[in-house]
């Protein structure tokens, strides 16, 4: 299997505040791979450091056999190739719905206008959305948002799709349009990493699942053997307490 | 105090009055539109965020001080006052500025120092995820800042400059400490001749308040026209999208 990312001592702390503790582990090409774990063990900083919103403190993020760590690395190029979808969906308020999806195909990818128009109307039709190209983002639904935010990170055409908490936000009947459209996504083959709370899921879309507490993995495989049979307490404990719910 | 007065001082002085209100508002506009710039360049480097410890990092730490300083001399002293500094004080050194200029300078100078603190305001409360957002496509700072901050900063920031053109319409008289030919140095000028300080003052009063009342209205409408439809169309195949 091909490792478009390969994680190794991965550390991050926030002053004297460990977050992240020694996090190994890969995402492979065409993998579909769920973290889960309770809030505050540290998914969002793992997700934000592997695009370097947040400076690691330690260890390597080898993206395709390089060490994007290494100071001389283009972060800029690199974060072209992860598309990144966050819980506050973060449309850009001064764009309509259309331009948030060619912004940054025509000013970073260096596309011409025609053909980020193009490829952005494919994944709006693709998201449900090429209807309301027109519509300020203060004018849809969290539902709607969030499908927008998913085609402008998938119009780059990124090798990798991050996705944080993408349905937290959102109120409970706009869920399953959301779960909807990435389903679709993993079925055509994308690359996902998806922190989720969603277990229903996460058990039918991951290839892998990887459960953390407290800034270290403690288990991962497949939703089989994380998500019905468990051999940490740890996992076995947040399971019953998400279920419960 | 008579109507007849007013009307036999605007029958007989109209062209100066007219002359005086445009260079009035030439002052007013030109300062706004200087000083919305310097403040938004002001704004704009006083957000730039510092990495550690590196030469850049230290030559800004100057730049900023150096902005800080304008800012809090501009804002602490009277505008009447900057005009008789900048503009004797060039003149000692032999450089005669153009009354006009120097005008348009010191009212321009001091909208300056008031826009930079409403741009950083304007910047510092747009949310961090659209920064976070440009960062993850891959906008570098600069990218970032013209196709999402600043589109929305201008937004923010513009009642505040339309606040400041109206202000800049009104305390430009002033600059009639410098014998800059605007409204109230000509009404001056006007009451000297004729003797009548009241009725030729009543006629400036209106001409400001039309000007002031004028400048508001517009921007009302710039800000209606920024905001965009309050609805918005649902595409229908054929349709062409516009951008
Ligand atoms: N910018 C920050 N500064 C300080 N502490 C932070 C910051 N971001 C996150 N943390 C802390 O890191 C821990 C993990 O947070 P997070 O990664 O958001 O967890 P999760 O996404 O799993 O809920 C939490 O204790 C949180 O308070
Ligand atoms: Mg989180």
């Amino acid at each position: 299997m091909e490792k478009v990312i390969d994680i190794k001592h991965l550390n991050k702390s926030f002053g004297s505040h460990e977050v992240l503790r020694d996090v190994n582990f890969t995402v492979n090409k065409g993998e579909v791979v769920c973290l889960i774990g309770s809030s505050g063990s540290g998914k969002s900083t793992l997700l934000r450091c592997i695009n370097l919103l947040e400076t690691p403190s330690g260890g390597e993020i080898i993206y395709n056999g390089e060490n994007i760590l290494d100071d001389k690395h283009d972060i800029k190029q690199y974060r072209t190739h992860l598309g990144m979808v966050f819980q506050q969906f973060n449309l850009f308020n001064n764009h309509n719905v259309l331009k948030n999806c060619i912004v940054g195909q025509q000013k970073v990818l260096k596309r011409s206008k025609e053909e980020a128009k193009t490829n952005a109307l494919k994944y709006l039709q693709i998201v449900g959305m090429d209807q309301y190209i027109n519509a300020k983002p203060r004018q849809l639904s969290g539902g709607q948002k969030q499908r927008v935010a998913i085609a402008r990170a998938l119009a780059m055409d990124p090798e990798v799709m991050l996705f944080d908490e993408p349905t937290s936000a959102l109120d409970p009947e706009m869920v399953g349009e959301v779960l909807k459209v990435m389903r679709q996504l993993a079925d055509e083959g994308h690359t996902m990493l998806i922190v989720t709370h969603e277990m229903e899921f996460a058990r039918e879309v991951s290839d892998r699942v990887v459960f953390m507490d407290k800034g270290v993995i403690v288990e991962e495989g497949s939703p089989e053997q994380v998500l019905v049979n468990p051999k940490q307490e740890r996992t076995k404990e947040f399971l019953k307490r998400t279920l419960k719910q | 105090m008579s109507l007849d007065i007013i009307l036999s001082i605007l029958k007989e002085n109209w062209p100066s009055y007219l002359h005086g209100a445009y260079i009035t508002l030439l002052i007013a506009v030109f300062s706004t539109i200087i000083g919305a710039l310097i403040g938004l360049l002001i704004g704009v480097v006083h957000t730039i965020p510092l990495r550690k410890k590196s030469i850049k990092a230290v030559i800004l730490k100057v730049i900023n001080f150096i902005l800080t300083v304008y800012v809090e001399i501009f804002r602490g002293t009277p505008m009447i006052v900057q005009a008789m500094v900048v503009f004797y004080g060039l003149y000692a050194y032999g450089i005669e500025m153009d009354r006009f200029v120097a005008a348009v300078v010191v009212v321009g100078l001091n909208t300056g120092a008031y826009m930079a603190e409403y741009v950083r305001g304007g910047i510092v409360s747009i949310d961090k995820g659209q920064y976070e957002a440009a960062a993850a496509i891959g906008m570098g700072h600069f990218q970032t800042m013209v196709h999402v901050i600043l589109p929305q900063v201008f937004r923010n920031i513009l009642p505040a400059t339309g606040n400041q053109l109206i202000m800049n319409i009104k305390d430009s008289a002033v600059l009639s400490v410098i014998s800059v030919t605007e409204l109230f140095f000509t009404t001056k000028s006007i009451a000297g001749a004729n003797f009548r300080f009241a009725e030729s003052f009543i006629i400036t009063c209106f001409i400001y308040l039309i000007m002031t009342f004028i400048a508001s209205r517009i921007l009302r409408i710039v800000e209606k026209k920024m905001d965009g439809q309050d609805a918005y169309q649902v595409q229908t195949k054929k349709e062409e999208p516009n951008l």
